[in-house]
């Protein structure tokens, strides 16, 4: 087996396909839990957040909370699916964090179905469902070092039993890492735009299995799966899924086949390893919940989602594309729709900014949680300061780093910040004081071959820097080195 | 006394809810060492929401319906910081955080409630003498079952021990019981009264229903306790007609369809045409149907047309409900696992801590449906046995909804037989099970049904007879049932 | 009695329940459970292919509560119930298993 190499995927085999599923698990962020009043708040002390229902007392019955029940069906119109009448079903199995030990779900009747969801490179990945359930509570394993199967005992807090998830099941239709990652991206971009969920991963409000197997290049069977979980980033994911791949192909390679089984993520040794065999049939014994009422949207409500639906990111690219003419790249359109920042730079583009510009910067420079401060008419004029050459790139950078923080109007910090001083006159004279008080080396420069006038561009564009304290633009500096030697 | 009639005296102040109680508790001190039918008695909770009720009246408050009623709750009905028991090991000494929404309704209509009564445990079972805690008994003859598995509740009311009280009715629950005990029990339209707070037996079947020694009491219980209650999905919204007030209007005109399936015997059957082939249920004894063609009779008298109808699929019900039930209670169940409440034996780890404490906490009776639950819903079984069982159920609404087009109440036996010896039917649950068979078809349709006492049988001991309607037909069912309650034969008063 | 269900089939639908029972009571409840399921021979017979389930008994459709804060309850109130506590929240023996 080809060892893990850090900082870079190994690709699978070239005669072998990667099919990969993947389930993602959402917590919706309305204001109570699923079926009960109770906050759904993270961070609470333990078990106080809790009522009868969710704690699964004799006697509690479930009420369907509406917000949850809406934004689930938001999240099926904005990946495309058929939003349809639905029942909650009971999934049977004992577990200490599950209160009622069953889980409130969906089964042969959830509310959305046959989905897509297209990535930013046109790859499109068939949703085959998205539906409610509701979380379990949370475990603590005591003693033991840690380890699960040593503790000495456990602890568990309800607070999080119930809140409401959706689980948005895709079709076996992604064929990379890179693709399994840009649908987490994707879908977390979708959420956040239509506001039902923090979907932070680090956190677990958003919660990703892969399904992985392999296959002959240009079959169609799908052969034995292994779900993966415990992927709590994308770098995790992707590092799963190539490994996984490649254990799978080393076993059909030696004459073996994997076994259909749960396997876990072990980011430290980076490997899989097995968990729960699939073998011991899991027998839920799924049935309608008789506490629970059927889900009937009408027509009339899918209609209303769908007329308040924001534009979509895959859309909003499109838009923040076509307004550049062009000269946006296409990883700075996906990063700044992603971060919700293609309004400003649209805007910024209308009132003048160079589309090109203004992108980079934004993409490269403003990966901040709040950037409010910033107005589209500030960024505008910090890019024509930049394009004029009134600031370098550097100086740019920390222009709008400062105005992120509420710092004002580009221009105002750029002479607060004495970054005016480098108009090109001033850093003429500059350029022609280094010359002279480098005579040999400005001579050497300007007789010398390819080879010696790059490093003496080098040495002099330093010398530059350092009698401007870093705010020279290094390639105002090339320019007007050229220039003075007559080239 | 009547509960109408004690509620008529404390607003009046002619007699002080605490009197009331004092009486009531004195009874229970004398019998009930012996009927058994208390897991709980409540003397002092009671004296102070007595005195609150007497307050109230002397401040010229206005006080609810039932003010100064003392009643009776099936062990199985959430009181907050009191003890439900469910009659199980399981949660013997749980107290729960919360009370039930009948409870919460009871309270503001002014009742007392005076203790917890015992029950099959967690409501499984047809004589309760499935509870932790020892069989309740007959007041009528100790030595037979008071019925279940609300027979604490039944045995309650007929021994005088209070003049209502609260039963659950998953299969028959409240009017087998009534029957057998000689009170009046209803089972009121699945979601007319509000399940939060009932620990759940079966969910989809469950119903909370009244029992009284009158028809009046019962159907100002069932007013006080009915109504929307958004804690419960499953709960009916929208107006309801009053039943108390339109309960002595009498049946004139009132169609009644005598069913075929559960009358075997019938004479009526034999008057009528094509009902060649009819199969019914087994095992309905001959007194009990003369008691049904007598409530027929005097039905007539009172201006009723009475037919004979057929409810084919009546049949299937037994077998239906003993599906459906005991899968719906498998998962309902699942919750006693040993981690948040109730009994725990501690154990290496926590899957066998749960199998331990379930093992130690459950009865035979609860293990039993539980098995035969979890296997109806298990994997291969489950098209043959619960779907099945949820289309049955279908074809007895359609059914039943071509009977109410012909006729306004279903009439029929409520138990098939009287009261029954202790430990005669505990061998053979199967035996046990067709107690059910009259009392389960409205379970399965969600329909209102009530067992009114209608004299007795061969033995001296009183026989129910059932009436049923459509959805929310009490108004009708217990004015039907106030005609015969005034045309029954008089059973010698009180046991 | 038919025997419908044997004593293996007990077993793992006794294991499913989380629920131990000796050979011989696993033996008499698979005479039971066969005995109430050839009762119920008459519904595995029924040909209701063409009849929808029904799971309810009223037709009740889309009921919801407002997404609004509740109280919830006292955490001593709660836990004072359990069996085992630690540190605010409910104490289990080491957990072996994962969840599926
Ligand atoms: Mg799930
Ligand atoms: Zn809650």
């Amino acid at each position: 087996m080809s060892p893990a190499v850090p900082g870079r995927e190994p690709a699978v085999p070239e005669d072998w396909e990667l099919v990969v599923g993947l389930e993602v698990h959402v917590e919706l962020s309305t204001a109570t839990k699923l079926f009960c009043g109770c906050a759904n708040r993270f961070g609470d002390e333990p078990n106080t957040n809790v009522c009868p229902v969710c704690l699964g007392l004799p006697g509690s019955l479930p009420v369907a909370n509406a917000a949850a029940v809406d934004f689930a069906m938001r999240l099926g119109r904005a990946l495309g699916c058929e939003v349809r009448g639905a029942v909650f079903a009971r999934k049977n199995y004992f577990y200490p964090d599950m209160p009622k030990d069953y889980q409130i779900s969906q089964y042969d009747q959830p509310t959305n179905t046959d989905g897509r969801l297209e990535l930013p490179d046109g790859h499109t990945v068939g949703i085959e469902r998205a539906h409610i359930e509701e979380d379990t509570g949370k475990t603590t394993h005591i003693g033991g070092g840690g380890r699960i199967h040593d503790a000495d005992y456990a602890l568990v807090d309800y607070n999080r039993a119930g809140v409401p998830l959706v689980e948005i099941v895709s079709r076996p239709d992604i064929r990379t890492a890179e693709q399994a990652r840009a649908y987490v991206r994707e879908l977390r971009a979708i959420l956040l735009a239509i506001g039902v969920s923090d979907a932070r991963m680090e956190e677990g409000s958003m919660r990703v299995d892969a399904n992985v197997s392999v296959r002959p290049a240009g079959a169609d069977e799908l052969r034995t799966r292994c779900e993966i979980k415990n992927l709590s980033s994308l770098r995790a994911l992707g590092r799963a899924i190539v490994y996984e791949a490649q254990r799978h192909v080393d076993l059909w390679c030696g004459g073996e086949r994997p076994r259909q089984e749960t396997r876990h993520w072990d980011e430290a040794n980076g490997r899989t390893t097995p968990g729960r065999s699939k073998e011991d049939a899991d027998d839920y014994r799924y049935f309608q919940d008789p506490d629970l009422v059927p889900l009937a949207p009408a027509a009339e409500t899918v209609a209303a989602i769908d007329a308040a639906l924001p534009p979509l990111p895959a859309a909003r690219r499109a838009d923040l594309a076509a307004d550049g003419g062009g000269a946006v790249s296409a990883e700075d359109a996906a990063l700044l729709v992603e971060r919700g920042q293609d309004g400003l730079v649209r805007a910024a583009m209308a009132a003048g900014a160079d589309p090109g510009v203004a992108a980079t910067r934004v993409a490269n420079d403003l990966a901040v949680d709040d950037w409010s401060p910033v107005t589209p008419e500030g960024l505008a004029a910090l890019v024509a300061m930049e394009t004029s050459g009134r600031l370098t790139a550097t100086q740019s950078k920390q222009v709008l780093a400062e105005m992120a923080e509420g710092g004002g109007f580009p221009d105002a910090i750029a002479e607060r910040r004495g970054f005016q001083a480098m108009a090109r006159d001033d850093l003429a004279a500059v350029v022609d004081q280094v010359i002279s008080e480098n005579a040999e080396a400005w001579s050497r420069f300007c007789g010398g071959d390819e080879v010696e006038r790059k490093k003496l561009a080098g040495f002099l564009t330093g010398q530059v820097m350092r009698a401007t304290r870093g705010q020279a633009d290094g390639a105002a500096v090339n320019r007007l080195l050229g220039e003075r030697a007559g080239s | 006394m009547t509960a109408l009639g004690i509620a008529a005296a404390v607003k009046s102040g002619e007699r002080t809810a605490l009197d009331v109680l004092d009486e009531h508790l004195a009874r229970i001190s004398q019998r009930d060492a012996e009927i058994g039918a208390f897991n709980l008695v409540l003397a002092d909770e009671a004296r102070t929401a007595a005195r609150e009720v007497d307050a109230a009246v002397s401040r010229g408050d206005a006080v609810g319906p039932l003010a100064g009623v003392p009643v009776a709750l099936k062990d199985n009905l959430c009181t907050r910081g009191v003890p439900t028991t469910c009659s199980s090991r399981m949660l013997e000494g749980w107290r729960p955080p919360y009370d039930a929404t009948v409870v919460k309704r009871l309270r503001s209509a002014g009742a007392v409630i005076v203790g917890k009564t015992n029950l099959d445990e967690f409501a499984m079972g047809s004589s309760t003498e499935n509870s932790a805690f020892g069989p309740t008994r007959n007041p009528h003859d100790t030595d037979r079952v008071p019925g279940g598995s609300s027979g604490g509740s039944a045995a309650a009311v007929a021994a005088g021990f209070a003049p209502l009280a609260l039963g659950s009715d998953t299969g028959g629950s409240v009017r087998q019981p009534a029957a057998l005990c000689g009170v009046v029990g209803l089972k009121p339209t699945y979601g007319a009264v509000s399940r939060y707070g009932l620990v759940a037996f079966a969910s989809s079947l469950d119903q909370i229903g009244p029992m009284a020694s009158n028809v009046a009491d019962a159907a100002a219980c069932f007013e006080a306790i009915s109504g929307h209650d958004p804690l419960d999905s499953t709960s009916i919204d929208g107006a309801r007609d009053p039943v108390v007030a339109g309960l002595g209007q009498g049946v004139d005109g009132l169609r009644v369809g005598l069913v075929a399936e559960l009358c075997a015997g019938s004479a009526r059957l034999q008057e009528a045409d094509g009902l060649d082939g009819v199969s019914a249920v087994e095992g309905v004894a001959a007194d009990v149907i003369a008691r049904v063609d007598a409530a027929a009779a005097a039905l007539e008298a009172a201006g009723a047309a009475v037919t004979v109808v057929s409810v084919p699929s009546a049949v299937l019900g037994l077998s239906a409900y003993y599906l459906i039930a005991p899968a719906e209670a498998s998962s309902n169940l699942a919750r006693y696992d040993g981690v948040r409440y109730g009994l725990r034996v501690d154990a290496a780890n926590a899957a066998e801590m749960n199998v331990s404490s379930r093992t130690a906490g459950f009865g035979a009776e609860v293990k039993r449906r539980i098995m035969l639950g979890t296997y109806a819903l298990s994997a291969g079984y489950y098209d043959a046995f619960y779907a099945k069982a949820l289309r049955v159920r279908t074809l007895m609404l359609r059914e039943c909804a071509a009977a109410y087009a012909g006729v306004d109440v279903l009439l029929g036996p409520t138990a098939p037989t009287t009261a029954f010896e202790l430990g005669a039917k505990t061998a053979d649950p199967l035996l046990m099970y067709l107690n059910d068979v009259c009392t389960i078809p409205s379970n399965l349709t969600g329909h209102p049904a009530v067992s009114v006492p209608f004299g007795c049988g061969d033995d001296g001991l009183p026989v129910g007879v059932q009436l049923m309607g459509p959805a929310l037909s009490e108004p009708v069912l217990l004015r039907a049932a106030a005609v015969l309650e005034k045309a029954a034969p008089p059973d010698g008063g009180a046991p | 009695m038919s025997g419908r269900i044997t004593r293996d089939e007990a077993a793992h639908v006794a294991r499913l329940a989380r629920l131990r029972f000796s050979d011989e009571e696993l033996d008499e409840l698979a005479a039971q459970l066969s005995a109430v399921l050839d009762h119920a021979a008459d519904v595995e017979a029924l040909d209701v292919t063409d009849i929808a389930p029904t799971s309810h008994p009223h037709p009740l459709v889309n009921v919801t509560r407002a997404d609004e804060v509740r109280p919830s309850l006292d955490r001593d109130e709660v836990l004072a119930q359990a069996p085992s506590v630690d540190d605010g929240q409910f104490r289990v023996p080491p957990i072996l298993g994962e969840a599926p």
